[in-house]
């Protein structure tokens, strides 16, 4: 072995001697304060009846039901804002990013005064903002706003037609004295999540997108126009399949972002993963555990999509060698 | 007549260059002449400008209420911070501002501007603090709004920037063990949200310290700020030494420059350079991030909006006039960042070096 190797392999012994020293220690004095302070470990209250109620829940949910499942129950809800918002933001961010592009002067004024002022201010500032727009400011369910045809907003939140009731296909919102009834409810806190997401996400998206189709040379633009393209056909057939392929991996991250902001749910009070987290960890004591399982959710989370953003790369460079 | 001509040329340039963009101007247009009087009339013309709850309440939102921000800006942007010394944290805010944009825009020369901060910093605590010169201590659980804010983004880049070039040197190191651990720190921390280091900050790091052992909830929650901020930072400075061409290594080797010089005075100089721009993204997200301190029970700008109004049963209607004033302090910083580095770039984009 070289002299080099040697020296390597000693430097990353004392290194792993250092940590494990230190490791042992924090443990050591972990477990102390844990005994003084009568704090029991391990992951037994997973099994437990979680004894509080989630205020609204995709999966059915009970306070008798185990703690797990309440867990379950706040990833359910972080994936049912989380989904709709990352196609709202990426439409959206995509509609804007173009908008930016546009010849149109006062359309590109618009797009990034819309840029500017989203991107710049805190998201949690906008939740709370929007949160308060909706609990406040609407009036209340028995003067709801009609948006369209069984369509009613109010302070309670947002009604829509949705499938199923008794009396055929749709079952239909309707306005009465003590408020709406049937249809779907869209509760305030998971509206104003969704608002307050997909818009902040919104302006970033736009950001890529336009980064994205502004990194094919100009020359690809001024070929294509010679060659008698229209601009639609420009813009599908060459500019698209080029750009995707620099906006696909940072959309995304921007999409991860999302379902990582969406834990700002706790400050608005929906119950998604970090809500019921905080609240088990509030009513069992058990922080190091929730808190692991949080990172190891949102881990996961992450894994999976740089899986798929990998994946996605790889059928896009294929797609612009087919066209 | 050359002007009209010219005039015409640029509208249809600009407005009406196809049909689309025609229907696009008359339809945008036609929206600002629906909107905009309505917008005009709440913000100012029926607005309440005064500090007064029966004029706000009897205007009922027909107009905004500014007044909010006039009876409760001392509350907003000091917090819980003693009233009648709240001069000291304006003091130490403005300094610390004063020398935060003086650096940004080279005002003075390098080393004038390192005795500012050498200044400031220590000035900041000593003010906000007390404790001597005959200064009130006022403990760190009083310290509220746009001070705390500032303290903790400032204090969280300059404190996150070593830990990152550390970091980022690591991940080229020749040691495996060296080299994997900065990856799982790197990967893992980029891969949960901001709330659960904030949480491991303010409940878990109690309970590692030994017996005897605080340390403050606010030094804590700097800390995760640090270690959250570090972990985006170092990727931006990998990137940045990644860019350094291999040549430069070699011709530092052949001057006889050792590995460390070498890395000191040729590379990290141009690689701390090349991603000036990406470093202030950070800046501004670290400032935005700030905001979620609030969650974990410090009361920074959006904290003390929300303590100064939501007990207050006259004023608590006017949350978004107080939403929209502290969102326009947000602005105006993050936007300055912003400029900031446009400008760097396109100096850097028009000829070589711009420091």
């Amino acid at each position: 072995m070289s002299s080099q190797g040697r020296q390597n392999l000693a430097l990353q012994a004392a290194l792993a001697a250092g940590l494990l020293a230190l490791l042992w220690w924090l443990l050591d004095v972990t477990a102390a304060n844990m005994a003084e302070r009568g704090i029991r470990s391990g992951f037994d209250f997973l099994r437990d009846p979680a004894g509080f109620a989630i205020g609204e829940s995709l999966l059915p949910f009970d306070s008798a039901d185990s703690t797990l499942w309440a867990l379950a129950a706040g990833l359910a809800n972080t994936l049912r804002v989380g989904l709709p918002a990352i196609v709202i933001s990426t439409l959206l961010g995509t509609l804007i990013g173009l908008g930016r592009l546009s010849t149109n002067l006062l359309l590109r004024a618009l797009c990034a005064g819309y840029v500017e002022a989203l991107r710049n201010v805190p998201l949690l500032l906008q939740l709370l903002a929007w949160y308060f727009v909706v609990t406040d400011l609407l009036p209340l369910a028995s003067e709801a706003l009609q948006l369209a045809p069984h369509v009613f907003l109010s302070k309670s939140g947002l009604s829509l037609p949705w499938f199923g009731g008794d009396g055929g296909l749709f079952d239909l919102p309707l306005r009465g004295e003590m408020g709406i009834a049937g249809g779907a409810a869209l509760t305030p806190e998971f509206l104003a999540l969704l608002l307050g997401l997909s818009l902040y996400t919104a302006a970033y998206v736009a950001e890529t997108v336009r980064a994205g189709i502004q990194s094919v040379p100009r020359g690809q633009s001024d070929a294509a126009l010679a060659l008698g393209l229209t601009r639609v056909q420009l813009f599908r057939l060459v500019l698209l399949p080029q750009a995707l392929r620099s906006i696909i991996p940072p959309l995304t991250n921007q999409h991860l972002s999302l379902t990582k902001n969406a834990s700002l749910a706790v400050a608005i009070g929906y119950p998604d993963l970090v809500s019921v987290a905080n609240t088990t960890l509030n009513q069992t004591g058990r922080a190091a555990e929730c808190i692991a399982l949080i990172m190891a959710v949102y881990l996961i989370l992450s894994l999976l999509a740089a899986w798929l953003s990998a994946w996605l790369e790889h059928r896009s460079g294929r797609w612009a060698q087919r066209t | 007549m050359n002007q009209l001509v010219a005039t015409r040329a640029w509208l249809r340039r600009n407005l009406f260059s196809d049909l689309f963009s025609g229907m696009a101007t008359l339809l945008l247009l036609a929206a600002a002449v629906y909107w905009l009087p309505g917008l005009i009339d709440w913000m100012l013309l029926q607005a309440v400008f005064k500090a007064d709850a029966g004029a706000c309440q009897a205007v009922n939102h027909a107009g905004a209420c500014w007044g909010v921000v006039a009876e409760k800006y001392r509350f907003i942007l000091f917090g819980r911070y003693p009233h009648a010394e709240q001069w000291r944290p304006l003091l130490a805010t403005a300094l610390l501002l004063l020398v935060i944009v003086a650096s940004g825009l080279r005002l003075s020369s390098r080393r004038s501007l390192l005795a500012a901060w050498a200044l400031a910093l220590p000035a900041f605590f000593m003010l906000t603090g007390g404790g001597s010169f005959g200064l009130t201590p006022v403990g760190s659980d009083q310290w509220g709004g746009l001070p705390l804010t500032l303290l903790l983004a400032t204090m969280g880049m300059l404190m996150a920037f070593p830990l990152a070039i550390a970091v980022a040197l690591g991940r080229q190191s020749r040691l495996p063990l060296l080299r994997g651990l900065c990856t799982l720190y790197v990967e893992l921390v980029r891969g949960v949200p901001l709330i659960s280091v904030l949480f491991l900050a303010s409940f878990l790091f109690p309970i590692v310290l030994p017996q005897g052992v605080s340390i403050d909830v606010l030094l804590r929650v700097q800390a995760g700020i640090v270690l959250f901020a570090a972990a985006y930072l170092s990727e931006t400075i990998r990137g940045g030494l990644q860019s350094i061409p291999a040549g430069q290594h070699d011709a530092a080797a052949a001057l006889g420059l050792g590995r460390w010089q070498a890395m000191r005075w040729i590379i990290l100089p141009q690689a701390l350079r090349a991603v000036i721009p990406s470093m202030m993204n950070s800046a501004v997200s670290v400032f935005k991030d700030t905001s979620l301190v609030t969650v974990v029970s410090l009361y920074e700008l959006t904290g003390s909006l929300s303590l100064a109004l939501a007990g207050d049963a006259e004023w608590r209607s006017f949350h978004l006039e107080g939403y929209l004033f502290i969102g326009l302090i947000y602005w105006t910083g993050c936007y300055a960042m912003s400029r900031f580095s446009r400008g760097f770039e396109s100096r850097v984009d028009a000829g070589g070096t711009a420091i």
